[in-house]
């Protein structure tokens, strides 16, 4: 596992060069620069849209619509930001999605953690047809599910209920797989030793391996809460009512409403700075995690 | 739980196994029942730790996919949320009737477009942006990671939103950019040939860092020594490229290759957003159609139909992509 990325120890590879002799340095520098050059002009193009749309979302309406365009705003205003909100609420599509984003999150971290256990580390009979289910769940589309979903939740009457939102995503495939990756990596000596010291394999799954795999944790509660946050369909489908907008739905509402949004792109930058802004800090502050759970996935 | 008190009740009469009779505390005859019964304990245990899992999947997922099954052979529609048990089953009708409209074969057309371009040019930059970032890159490696990846973690449908913007032929950032060298700019969202290209641009964008992660992650684990001794023996860097990194950095192609397709033929959002299938049907994607057909026309049964041909294709697509690139190592 840990070899999927090494925070600390990354030079292995990359660190010829520095360590190398001196003339090697020095031949190798102008390709360096050539690497770096490119590399900005590439991160550059990247990140345009999200300097635009942060940028415009402080624009008053004559510059957002000056041509040729003005990047940087020379009055400052928040008059986009309260156009909106006067327009959409905002405050009740984040808390909306906050529910149901953390609902989710708990309830991966839990069952999938349970499964990943099982898979990982218990002797039984099943087992492997089970991992077989799980590895299939994860090829499957979601688009196959959602028409049957849809009428199933009308049935149960959780329609524009936080229920309808979670549950279909309250234990995800991918959480197990990468749950159980991490956890094969326990010693079985440990969990042996507590068996013989008399401990349950409850006791054993929440104070033993639990604690152990706190970073694989980490990794599955960012991905499923924004998972969560960003998805989009089922909340479109699973509410009709806007009180239980999820923020994607809001948003999405709006934008493709011509008697709403319509002219202002002022209000819609506001708007998707404002979805934006909370999941690029989540990322930032956690990236490492990020990374690696991409990877993880990836190894097989 | 109860394994202290089955280990006391079931004396034991199968020999301890090795590293039992380490255990200083607990008597030999205790020892060797822990061993025995800690099988029929596990099997419980599993099964109860499945449990909630095979539940849920069983309720949300296995039983929907065999129900889109079953609905794509009837006429199921707006009354039948209400009575789904009151449909008419009609056979392939739902499918026969997909290869005769125009719209479908349009959106199934649509799809393959985005996928055939957008897959290639998503693996190839994220491939370029992953070599690049591992050679020679020690400092703002983190920095550069961090902003090629950040499109992937945004919400999509804002996203799509400020794509829309900046494609926008009449105050766009894009627009400016060609007013600006004195070119007049073109309509892409309202351009029947340039609706799709400026949407795969926006996938390529959104996409390329998972890429980029897979295969920074595939080139660390290529082994330092196999580059030593390729450049011992003189291999010049593209010859070293095409000769150690490609080969190796297999399984990472496939496996990128295999979810940016399948990602990619699920494509939704953006078109939902940007140009609600448009101009003239030009950016309706399958799974478009399907919702539309589903959801604003509750023409359930033929959405279902819809959704097992992307299915199908789907499973077809990654079946042929394991199939080639497995077999080109050989």
């Amino acid at each position: 596992m840990s070899a999927t990325r090494a925070p600390g120890a990354v030079p292995t590879a990359p660190s010829k060069e520095p360590i190398g002799p001196q003339g090697m340095k020095q031949t190798r520098s102008p390709k360096r620069l050539l690497i770096y050059v490119l590399l900005a002009a590439g991160l550059l193009i990247m990140s345009a849209p999200f300097l635009w749309m942060a940028l415009s979302a402080f624009k008053t309406s004559s510059e957002l619509s000056a041509s040729p365009p003005v990047w940087v705003p020379t009055e400052w205003t928040l008059d986009n930001f309260r156009d909106l909100l006067d327009k959409l609420d905002l405050p009740l599509y984040f808390m909306n999605s906050v529910i149901v984003a953390v609902l989710v999150t708990v309830s991966n971290l839990v069952f999938c953690s349970m499964l990943g256990y099982a898979l990982a580390k218990l002797n039984f009979v099943g087992r492997n047809k089970i991992f077989g289910l799980v590895l299939g769940a994860l090829m499957v589309p979601g688009n196959l599910m959602l028409l049957p979903l849809f009428v199933l939740m009308s049935k149960l009457r959780l329609i524009d209920s936080y229920a309808g939102l979670v549950l279909p995503f309250a234990a995800g495939a991918f959480g197990v797989f990468l749950m159980r990756q991490f956890m094969q990596s326990i010693p079985d000596e440990l969990l042996e030793a507590a068996r013989m010291d008399g401990a349950g394999e409850w006791y054993i799954f929440w104070r033993i391996v639990m604690p152990l795999v706190k970073p694989a944790l980490a990794t599955l509660s960012i991905f499923a809460f924004l998972g969560s946050w960003n998805n989009f369909v089922w909340p479109l489908i699973a509410t009709n009512d806007p009180d239980k907008y999820t923020l994607p739905v809001a948003l999405a509402t709006f934008a493709t409403d011509p008697n709403k949004a319509g002219g202002s792109n002022g209000m819609l930058m506001a708007g998707a700075f404002l979805v934006v802004l909370p999941v690029l800090i989540l990322f930032i502050a956690l990236q490492r995690h990020f990374t690696q759970g991409i990877a993880t996935a990836g190894m097989k | 739980m109860s394994t202290t008190t089955r280990k006391a009740a079931q004396p034991a009469k199968v020999q301890a196994g090795p590293g039992t009779s380490q255990s200083p505390a607990a008597g030999p005859q205790e020892r060797r029942g822990g061993k025995r019964s800690s099988m029929g304990v596990q099997n419980a245990a599993g099964w109860l730790f499945s449990t909630p899992f095979l539940v849920l999947f069983t309720v949300f997922m296995a039983f929907p996919i065999l129900a889109t099954l079953l609905m794509s052979f009837t006429d199921f529609g707006l009354r039948n949320v209400t009575h789904p048990l009151d449909v008419n089953f009609i056979g392939f009708e739902n499918y026969a009737n997909l290869f005769s409209d125009e719209k479908f074969l349009k959106s199934l057309f649509n799809t393959a477009y985005f996928v055939v371009i957008g897959v290639p040019l998503t693996i190839f930059l994220g491939l370029v942006v992953a070599v690049l970032l591992n050679n020679g890159i020690d400092r703002a490696r983190t920095f550069f990671r961090v902003g090629f990846y950040a499109p992937v973690v945004t919400t999509i449908v804002a996203v799509a939103v400020v794509w829309r913007i900046v494609l926008d032929p009449s105050d766009g950032l894009i627009a400016g950019l060609f007013t600006e060298v004195g070119l007049t700019p073109p309509d892409f969202l309202g351009s029947e040939t340039l609706a799709m290209p400026s949407m795969i641009a926006m996938a390529v964008w959104r996409n390329l860092g998972t890429v980029m992660v897979l295969f920074i992650a595939g080139l660390q684990a290529i082994p330092t020594e196999v580059r030593e001794a390729a450049k011992l023996d003189g291999a010049g860097v593209w010859h070293e490229f095409r000769r150690i990194t490609v080969p190796l950095l297999r399984p990472t192609l496939l496996y990128a290759t295999v979810i940016t397709t399948i990602g990619y033929l699920n494509v939704f959002e953006e078109p939902f957003v940007m140009t609600q299938g448009g101009p003239s049907d030009s950016t309706l994607t399958v799974s478009l159609n399907m919702y539309r057909e589903g959801f604003n026309f509750f023409h359930m049964g033929y959405a279902s139909a819809m959704a097992y041909v992307l299915f199908v294709v789907i499973m077809g697509i990654t079946v042929l992509q394991l199939r080639l690139l497995k077999d080109n190592t050989k």
